[in-house]
């Protein structure tokens, strides 16, 4: 069951992408930022984290997902560590995103020729 | 007048993206990404006995690693201007930013071209995502505790 709903909601994310995409002048950047912007406002309301409950990873793989880890790690940093806890624990979960695309693009990159 | 009627020609022929078509192409193919991983989420927790969470970021890890590699070596830009923000919006868009811009400019030289370059695309995604999480906390620790 958690299939069709995975199905669903990363869709419904991705129509709401492309119905701004083809209804104004946005670029794919604005479209991605707002999203983010979007995710860490739900997490905030604490939305989104019921919402992975329910859905599953269909819901960690939008770029939404990636704003509402950004605000539950530094909200669990303030929990911890005070004020400064929020910039010591503020990147903490999307690391992995992060990381692995910079390694990664950077290896194929130098494997790749040079384009003209 | 004349800029007016000039105007009304550009809009009469510049081409009507099929919107309806677009939008049913890019929520077909962000669902069935979503759903296969829903899937393979499923097998990794059923058979391997994984935690979800650990299941989740092996997903996220995966995606991010095809899809650099699809667009280093194989045509992944073909595939996102055919299905569009089926592709852009999960994190596989966010890797394909960083990988093309890498391919982009690496022929300026390893610094000023690729370490220059490096976070073009992907920057605004990375800034806007600290400031407004950074915000939201300061907003949620102030008014509820």
């Amino acid at each position: 069951m958690t299939i069709i709903y995975s199905f669903l909601f990363c869709g419904f994310i991705c129509l709401i992408g492309q119905i701004i995409l083809d209804n104004t002048k946005f670029t794919p950047g604005h479209v991605t930022s707002s999203l983010v912007v979007l995710g860490a406002f739900l997490g905030m309301l604490g939305c989104y984290d019921k919402i992975i409950n329910f859905v599953g990873v269909g819901a960690s793989i939008p770029i939404t997902s990636f704003g509402n880890t950004l605000f539950n790690s530094a909200y669990s940093g303030y929990l911890s560590g005070g004020f400064i806890g929020i910039f010591n624990e503020l990147l903490c979960n999307v690391s992995l995103g992060i990381c692995s695309a910079i390694i990664f693009s950077f290896i194929f990159t130098l494997l790749t020729k040079v384009k003209d | 007048m004349e800029k007016l009627k000039y105007q009304k020609l550009v809009n009469d022929t510049t081409p009507k993206p099929k919107k309806m078509k677009h939008s049913l192409i890019a929520f077909i193919s962000g669902g069935l990404l979503g759903a296969i991983c829903e899937i393979l989420k499923l097998i990794l927790v059923n058979v391997y006995d994984m935690k979800i969470t650990d299941a989740s970021s092996i997903i996220i890890f995966i995606l991010v690693i095809v899809a650099c590699f699809m667009t280093a070596f194989f045509d992944f830009d073909k595939w996102v201007i055919k299905f569009k923000a089926g592709l852009i919006v999960p994190i596989t868009g966010f890797a394909h930013s960083i990988q093309s811009s890498a391919l982009d400019y690496k022929k300026d030289g390893l610094i000023t071209g690729l370490g220059a370059n490096f976070f073009k695309l992907a920057g605004s995604v990375i800034l806007y995502g600290i400031v407004s999480a950074f915000i939201f906390c300061l907003i949620k620790v102030v008014f509820y505790g």
